[in-house]
């Protein structure tokens, strides 16, 4: 743990270890499991004794619902720039610019609380690297939170300025979540890499949307972009349900991840879709598919965590997939076969 | 410095373990607590936080065995597990604070006194090595032995190794005993003698190799390990795409609501 000097007694310490397991060390019994027992052998198929061979993610329920909260502010931000420029109400742009300034404030505690040395958080902002979504994304909320709260107490040509700052960066925040997680070794993850930012971003703006909505504000607008995510978060549904013989995908349709997969992919997608499609005049029918578009996206990005877990836990997939996402059989190269000639055509 | 590498020849391990207690006892680990795994002797299971080092008991179908250990039993295959030290590493790449980085001998190493426990790395390392203490918050791994080798040292494993199985030394001339111990073992007849390295795929091969006999799978070698880097131009195009989608929706359904 901490660096220590090798010295004569520490040198003499291992030397003795290492004589010691020369003279008592061998294992020479049989081992534990003859052939034809039921209990899981070391094979290909099997791995290590069916033994998990990722590490589960550490993270707990601060950080799907940071993705939540997150995600709705980022995307509030977008509607209060764009419902200004366009001239809608002025309360629809105060509540918006308020969601986001409330989401971001919130969501660099829920950050906070779920590193392993909280003091610590500053040490994000040493460095910024571009490869790391986990660098760009604390670069992000900062410059968010910033903006967002400096749109909510400038004058308002001032925070006309960082409102629109505000909503650029929420773009990110809506989104960069499913780079964040999509771009890792967690099979169910890495495979859904090209969905998940934008499957991510629609949850948002439909949260964004649907609060905005609760907040009591009607335009037609919101309405409309509540639908169209809605609408895209139908499509993720299907998605999900029509790949059916992919391995790494099968956290998001079995257990305790797939069920909330399914609870969270309905009350996001087609049922506030069928509502605001049928009722979409009615407030109260609006206010319904808000409420349960809010719920389906909180519950899809605890389903998404969950799903990771499950999925590290399983050898199956990274023992048998190759990187294009087909099965492999294949071992490992042989040196001997590649410096054979007549292999190399 | 030269950059250093590891050998692990699994045909010379007999599974005494010297290396998983010099690696606790020098680098002061924490128990990481007594689980019987009831699936073989090996009661270690993974390498995880407070395990570092990892001997992997694989058991065989019964055949007069070549390697370090009894001929006349089950053939084990013992190998000791541990950090590849990856050439392309997805911890190092996803590390935020800067804490994971590349040291002057070519291993990756874990800044203690700067890691803030993000638990990124823990989800990017393709091999499952890094994880977080939950007492301590840190991530942990192997860290190759980064201050004895500063003073010229051989990791602790690697000294502590009665059988020469874990060999330290030069990464290019370990390459080429590597090349020549299967060969070797080839013409002894264990021609399922093969070299890991994941040299082929996009970690870019390892600090750490392994030779071993059979499927690398059995041992809980992935086969086609990832740095999860591959997978960003995708996810920042779907992130970029979505919100250039979510701009212009919004923006078009704010002008339809002022014509309307
Ligand atoms: S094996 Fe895992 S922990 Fe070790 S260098 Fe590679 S990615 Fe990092």
């Amino acid at each position: 743990m901490k660096e220590r000097i090798p010295t004569a007694a520490s040198e003499a310490q291992l030397e003795q270890l290492r004589k010691e397991a020369e003279l008592n060390g061998r294992v020479d019994r049989p081992g534990i499991r003859p052939s034809g027992s039921p209990f899981p052998q070391a094979t290909a198929e099997n791995g290590y004794y069916g033994l998990p061979l990722l590490k589960p993610p550490v993270w707990t329920w601060e950080v799907p619902l940071y993705f939540f909260v997150g995600g709705a502010g980022g995307a509030a931000a977008v509607i209060g720039f764009t419902a200004r420029i366009a001239g809608a109400s002025p309360k629809l742009v105060r509540d918006a610019r308020w969601v986001a300034a409330a989401a971001a404030n919130l969501s660099t505690p829920l950050l906070i609380a779920d590193l392993g040395r909280p003091k610590r958080f500053l040490n994000m902002l040493r460095i910024f690297k571009p490869q790391s979504p986990m660098s760009v994304g604390a670069w992000i909320v900062a410059a968010f939170g910033g903006a967002s709260t400096a749109t909510l107490i400038a004058p308002p040509v001032l925070a006309d300025i960082t409102a629109a700052g505000s909503a650029a960066l929420g773009l990110g925040m809506a989104t960069y979540t499913g780079v964040l997680i999509g771009a890792t070794a967690i099979p169910v993850w890495s495979r859904h890499a090209h969905l998940l930012p934008a499957h991510f971003g629609a949850s948002a703006l439909a949260s964004a949307a649907s609060t905005l909505e609760l907040m009591g504000n009607d335009q037609r607008a919101l309405n409309r972009l509540a639908m169209g995510a809605a609408a895209f978060e139908t499509y993720m549904g299907f998605n999900i349900e029509r790949h059916r013989e992919d391995l790494a995908s099968e956290p998001l349709r079995h257990g305790h991840s797939g069920r909330l997969i399914r609870i969270g992919g309905t009350l996001s997608g087609p049922l506030p879709l069928a509502l605001r499609l049928i009722g979409g005049r009615s407030k109260r029918v609006r206010r319904v598919a808000a409420f349960a578009s809010l719920a389906g996206s909180l519950i899809t990005r605890f389903a998404w965590v969950a799903a990771g877990k499950a999925s590290a836990k399983d050898p199956r997939v990274p023992l048998s997939l190759r990187g294009d996402g087909s099965r492999s059989g294949e071992p490992v190269r042989q040196r001997e076969e590649k410096s054979d000639p007549a292999r190399q055509q | 410095m030269a950059i250093t590498g590891f050998l692990t020849d699994s045909t010379l391990c007999i599974g005494c373990k010297a290396c998983e207690v010099a690696c606790k006892e020098w680098n002061e680990v924490p128990s990481d607590g007594f689980v019987f795994t009831a699936l073989s002797y090996d009661n270690t299971a993974a390498l995880g936080h407070s395990t570092w080092r990892h001997v992997k008991f694989v058991e065989r179908e019964p055949h007069a065995g070549h390697g370090g250990n009894s001929p006349s039993h089950v053939t084990w295959e013992f190998s000791s597990d541990v950090c590849k030290h990856c050439e392309n590493a997805g911890c190092l790449e996803a590390c935020p604070t800067g804490s994971i980085v590349r040291t002057e001998f070519g291993g990756v190493y874990v800044q203690p006194d700067v890691c803030n426990g993000c638990g990124y790395c823990v989800v990017t390392c393709p091999f499952g090595v890094v994880d977080r203490r939950p007492d301590d918050g840190r991530a942990f791994k192997c860290t190759f032995c980064y201050d004895r080798q500063k003073f010229g040292e051989q990791p602790a494993c690697a000294k502590a190794c009665p059988t020469s199985s874990i060999l330290f030394g030069d990464l290019e001339q370990l390459q080429q005993l590597a090349d020549q111990r299967i060969a070797k073992l080839h013409g002894e007849g264990m021609t399922d003698a093969k070299l890991y390295d994941a040299r082929d795929t996009s970690v870019g091969g390892t600090h750490a190799m392994f030779v071993i006999r059979g499927d690398e799978r059995a041992y809980n070698l992935p086969p086609n390990p990832e740095v999860p880097t591959v997978h960003l131009r995708k996810a920042w195009t779907s992130a970029a795409v979505a919100a250039g989608v979510i701009a212009l929706t919004t923006l078009a359904a704010f002008a339809m609501e002022r014509r309307s």
